[in-house]
């Protein structure tokens, strides 16, 4: 062992969480140092070659919002894009990107090399340093001590990583780097509980092998939105690639089925807790017997490589069978596989063991986000990653930490149902987890988070004026559209008679007419003369805003009735276990997970309505008690 | 998510249950005062009458007059619970002071949870320290608990059907929300067709169970009864039996529309409602057919038929006709005149009779096997055993409960009507789903995901 440094921060692995903790501490002012197992493996993609999708790309423009990284690169680097279900409400419009997985680890690594503050160092991590409870430092494999005061610990899939492939076991991380073997044991030493989950990812396979004649084209759109708040649509316009789909068949399903005692899922090599979001082939075919087709979409994994990776088809069965499995789908009869599809088993933490900042409950100043949490998905990560660096900064600084709330960003909901639930399978990001999704949609990001992320340091100060400019026009806008009358005119009869709208006998508001359901903002500039000339986004606000007043301004009471028990804090020291008027299970949770107000008790599982009555009458005596005491002493 | 608990109106009555005279309906919370006034109509407006002062006048559901009653005012924050509380104090009986609370509820205040007012005075500084223990005694005590708990535990039949039609509503959501979160897989959506046809069907089932023969309806308005039977069976001597003043009261219950075709009983605590009395009387005279067809009419709707067969008769056509009208029904068989030499026997008649009959011998002129009969009654609508006052309380919840549910489901409705997008369909459902989860003690977001990936398949 010898001394090598002293830093404020460490973060102990390079993924998405790894990437957004690091450039969130440095960014903020403090000594920050990153080690990966392998430097080329930073903000790797082992999966999926893609960012975003359904409440994911919501994720990527909150943490763009506050100030991240992950929108800004994957702007820089997408080959496809697409906004999905722009016909389902304004909440889950979901920005998805195909990604060129190369180009945006090299863009991301370069960013980080460049941010001041912030080194990265290739190194595995052994051994956390820990002086009453409270972390001190890290050990690499090759003994360098790095002596810091706060920690974000972001392994991902690394711990104790092996890899299945039909009865051939791999111990490695993901994609064969090398796994992380020592740290597990220290944890378990530090009194840290772990879980082991699993995951897997299809076959690569190579492109001028496939028939794509026989399979159907996938277009991006011709309309682009970037995922960063801070670019324009013009200026990340390129060329797109095309994705592909086709489907299994019968023939697919009895390769399967015939093969199954050779899965290592089905006869009980795998030990690990599997996600019901991303299930293996095996799993579709075996649950869904009666499903005569599965649709697989076929993505190009770069443009500066001919690999293509397999959607909807990841497997652990031996490479024959995955062989002539593949080769049973319309297109892929003569598919040369590149890379076989694989199951991953890690070890990852009960998450209930951390606070909402992220931070472990029994050790000062040790953070952990990411998969590592019993999360799935780059964004999630990433998400977690923000928090935690920011979080671990905010320590060191000696500041309250950032805690998003449900009602204020979808990283709200995962975290706090991570920590407050806990996972028995790995966690993906979903909008009907989060209560109240038509507020946190993913065209106000910025209106939600940006003040945050300036207040944290992470927005500076010219983006933080063109944001304030923006609020501006869109409050002032709102007012206007609601106090401007439009009279019965022949203009407006044609233009009622266009859409379809019943025509009006007298003066209506613009604001009453936005929210005809054939009508938009946009539409109804015709009848509007005074209109300002207002960008897109600004536009897109006003519209939505008054549109769907009704719906926003019922979600807004609900919160308001929530956030009084979010603002019920529950002190650190409440003695749980000796609350005899709790029921047995509700004093067992809330002592493991000691929530940090009445609102994220109510959401323990196990805890009943009439325990946080229950609840409320021992905070109130725990008050009274305390200032009892206090005039006592004085 | 829980209910939030903190600073909504909360009511219940607060006198004891089972008691009689006058009841008390208590509301505590910010608002209380503006709310009671909006039922009220007095001289003067509650909102500006002084603090600790009382009240005279009605209490109105609309144009109709609920009761006469007195009404305190207390500000806070000297009161029980430190909150604006008002107290109504109602003269008409249980049920009317039941009516009282429903239309309080209906009008936003929220039902009380188990040691509700007491849990707020001590959490508004009320109530000494010492005395936690005990408030925590009351929130989780059994017999209170149960009683809160009641409202989810009430006739099995009425949890089952909810949670089905909880289930279905979930169901809509689960399609609804596959499509939202995997875009681009082949999930079967449903389309707005189908959501409407089976937000109908549901909204028709709701209604039906609003509607329905719960308890609490035939408690408040009688068992609706009708004698059937032969002309010169003794049709006339079970009304008189019935009517009897030494043994039942004839009530005049509020609410109930009395006419010369209907007359309220009370019967060792049944409340009935006999139907088209009448016409029994009427056939009786004149010995004709007329007065039967009628009662065949009213037995399509009756809760309850009491059929008479004359023992000392043997079956005859006309017998085995109004057989007809007992399948699915509520019937009680009464073979008469066994203190005659016995022509039709009792294994006779079980045999000619649908299963769901109970046939019991009397003899209504000697008021032989009455006592039998009257358990019997009691076995068939409550369960053996009369709790009038809890079996209201629950009913009020509930009814609560469902009107909130069918609103919210009218407006899914609305939104198709509208052409929202599914989004909003599908807020609109989790509202109807959390509403009806009030009755079965369920939340929904976990529950939701679940079915989402048992219905679908789905994912990388």
């Amino acid at each position: 062992m010898y001394e090598a440094d002293t830093v404020d921060v460490v973060v102990v692995g390079g993924g998405h969480a790894g990437c957004e903790a690091a450039l969130a501490a440095a960014r903020m002012g403090l000594e920050t140092v990153l080690f990966a197992i392998s430097l080329d493996s930073i903000a790797m993609m082992p999966c999926n070659p893609s960012i975003g999708g359904s409440s994911k790309g919501h994720l990527v423009r909150e943490i763009d919002a506050l100030g991240g990284e992950m929108g800004k690169v994957i702007d820089q680097t997408y080959i496809q894009t697409k906004m999905l279900n722009t016909a389902k409400g304004p909440a889950v419009y979901s920005l998805r990107a195909q990604a060129d997985k190369k180009k945006y680890q090299e863009e991301m690594k370069h960013r980080l090399e460049l941010t001041e503050h912030l080194r990265i160092k290739q190194a595995e991590i052994t051994q956390l340093l820990v002086e009453k409870d409270t972390i001190t430092g890290v050990v690499t494999a090759s003994g360098a001590v790095y002596h810091c005061k706060a920690v974000v610990l972001c392994m991902g899939t690394y711990m104790m990583g092996r890899c299945l492939c039909g009865d051939h076991v791999t111990h490695s991380g993901p994609n064969n780097l090398m796994a992380a073997t020592h740290l597990s044991e220290n944890l378990r030493q530090l009194g840290i509980r772990l879980y082991r989950f699993k995951t897997g990812t299809p076959a690569r396979m190579l492109k001028s092998s496939l028939d794509l004649d026989k399979m159907v084209p996938q277009y991006g759109d011709n309309h682009i939105v970037p995922f960063s708040f801070t670019n324009r649509a013009e200026d990340i316009a390129r060329d797109q690639v095309l994705c592909w789909l086709t489907y299994t068949n019968e023939q697919t399903h009895t390769v399967i089925r015939n093969n199954l005692d050779r899965s290592p899922l089905y006869c009980g090599v795998i030990e690990g807790t599997g996600p019901r979001y991303c299930p293996s082939i095996e799993d579709k075919v075996v649950r869904f017997a009666d499903k005569k087709a599965h649709q697989l979409f076929v993505e190009p994994e770069g443009e500066n490589t001919e690999e293509m990776y397999i959607q909807g088809m990841s497997s652990s069965l031996p490479e024959d069978v995955q062989i002539a499995m593949y080769r049973t789908i319309p297109g892929l009869e003569h598919c040369e596989i590149t890379r076989f599809a694989y199951a991953i088993e890690y070890d990852c933490i009960d998450a209930t063991q951390l606070k909402l900042s992220l931070e472990f409950k029994k050790i000062h100043g040790l953070f952990s986000a990411g998969q590592f949490n019993g999360s799935s998905g780059y964004e999630e990560a990433a998400a977690q990653g923000i928090i935690g660096g920011i979080n671990a900064a905010r320590y060191v600084q000696k500041k309250a930490p950032l805690i998003l709330r449900r009602n204020e960003a979808y990283i709200g909901v995962l975290i706090d149902d991570l920590i407050s639930k806990g996972s028995k399978e790995p966690y993906r990001m979903m909008t009907s987890r989060a209560e109240f999704r038509l507020l946190l949609r993913q065209d106000n990001a910025d209106l939600r988070l940006t003040p945050y992320g300036y207040e944290m340091g992470l927005i500076g100060e010219e983006r933080y004026q063109a944001f304030l400019q923006k609020r501006e026009a869109i409050e002032k806008e709102e007012a206007r559209v609601r106090k401007v009358l439009v009279r019965p005119s022949q203009e407006a009869e044609t233009l009622f008679a266009s859409c379809g709208s019943t025509p009006i006998s007298s003066g209506v508001h613009l604001s009453d007419l936005i929210k005809r359901p054939e009508f938009t903002y946009d539409k109804l500039a015709p009848l509007d003369p005074e209109r300002p000339d207002l960008p897109e986004d600004v536009r897109e606000q006003v519209n939505i805003q008054v549109k769907y007043e009704g719906y926003i301004s019922q979600q807004q009471k609900h919160v308001e009735q929530f956030a009084k028990l979010e603002n019920k804090s529950l002190p650190e020291d409440m003695d749980y276990a000796n609350m005899q008027g709790l029921r047995l299970e509700a004093r067992q949770k809330l002592d493991a997970i000691r929530p940090a107000s009445i609102g994220q008790a109510s959401r323990i599982t196990g805890v009943s309505p009439a325990d946080i009555s229950v609840l409320l009458v021992y905070l109130e005596q725990y008050h009274r008690t305390h200032r009892q005491n206090q005039e006592q002493s004085l | 998510m829980i209910a939030y608990e903190q600073e909504d109106i909360i009511a219940a009555i607060s006198t004891p249950s089972g008691s009689g005279g006058i009841g008390i309906v208590r509301l505590s919370g910010e608002g209380s005062i503006e709310l009671a006034d909006r039922l009220f109509s007095g001289k003067k407006k509650l909102t500006q009458k002084p603090s600790h002062t009382i009240s005279y006048g009605k209490i109105m559901d609309g144009d109709k007059v609920i009761d006469e009653v007195l009404v305190s005012v207390m500000r806070a924050p000297h009161t029980y619970t430190c909150e604006d509380v008002v107290e109504i104090n109602c003269h008409g009986g249980p049920y009317v002071t039941h009516k009282v609370l429903e239309t309080v509820l209906k009008h936003g205040a929220r039902a009380a949870r188990a040691g509700e007012f007491t849990k707020r005075a001590f959490l508004n500084g009320r109530i000494d320290l010492t005395q936690a223990e005990a408030v925590i005694d009351l929130i989780q005590s059994p017999t209170e608990y149960a009683r809160e708990m009641a409202v989810t535990q009430l006739g099995g039949k009425l949890k089952e059907t909810v949670t089905a039609l909880r289930s279905d509503v979930i169901d809509m959501i689960a399609s609804l929300e596959a499509v939202i979160d995997y875009p681009e897989y082949d999930v079967e959506e449903e389309t707005y067709e189908d959501i409407l046809r089976k937000s109908e069907t549901l909204l028709e089932k709701m209604k039906q169970l609003l509607a329905g023969a719960d308890e609490g309806r035939i408690l408040r308005e009688g068992i609706k009864t009708v004698i059937l039977g032969k002309p010169n069976v003794g049709k006339s001597s079970l009304l008189n039996f019935l009517l009897d003043e030494e043994r039942a009261i004839v009530t005049d219950i509020p609410g109930t529309t009395r006419d010369t075709l209907e007359e309220m009983v009370n019967l060792s605590g049944i409340p009935m409602k006999l139907v088209d009395t009448a016409g029994i009387r009427e056939t009786a005279d004149q010995v004709e057919q007329i007065g039967v067809a009628r009662s065949k009419a009213h037995a399509k709707e009756a809760d309850l038929i009491l059929l008479l067969l004359d023992a000392s008769r043997p079956l005859e056509e006309e017998d085995r006709e109004i057989f007809a009208f007992l399948e699915g029904k509520k019937a009680i068989v009464l073979l008469n005149k066994t203190d005659l030499p016995q022509v039709l026997t009792m294994e006779m008649v079980k045999e000619a009779l649908p299963r769901n009959c109970t046939v019991l011998p009397v003899s209504i002129l000697d008021g032989a096997g009455m006592e039998p009969f009257l358990a019997e009654l009691k076995r068939l609508f409550f369960h053996g055993e009369i709790r009038p006052d809890q079996t209201m309380l629950q009913n009020t919840r509930q009814k609560e409960v469902l009107e909130r549910a069918i609103a919210a489901l009218e407006r899914v409705k609305t939104s198709i009507g509208e052409k929202m997008p599914e989004d909003f369909l599908s807020m609109d459902l989790q509202e109807v789903s959390s509403i009806l989860g009030e009755i079965t003690g369920d939340a929904a977001s976990e529950e939701i995901i679940d079915r989402i990936f048992t219905k679908f398949c789905l994912g990388k």
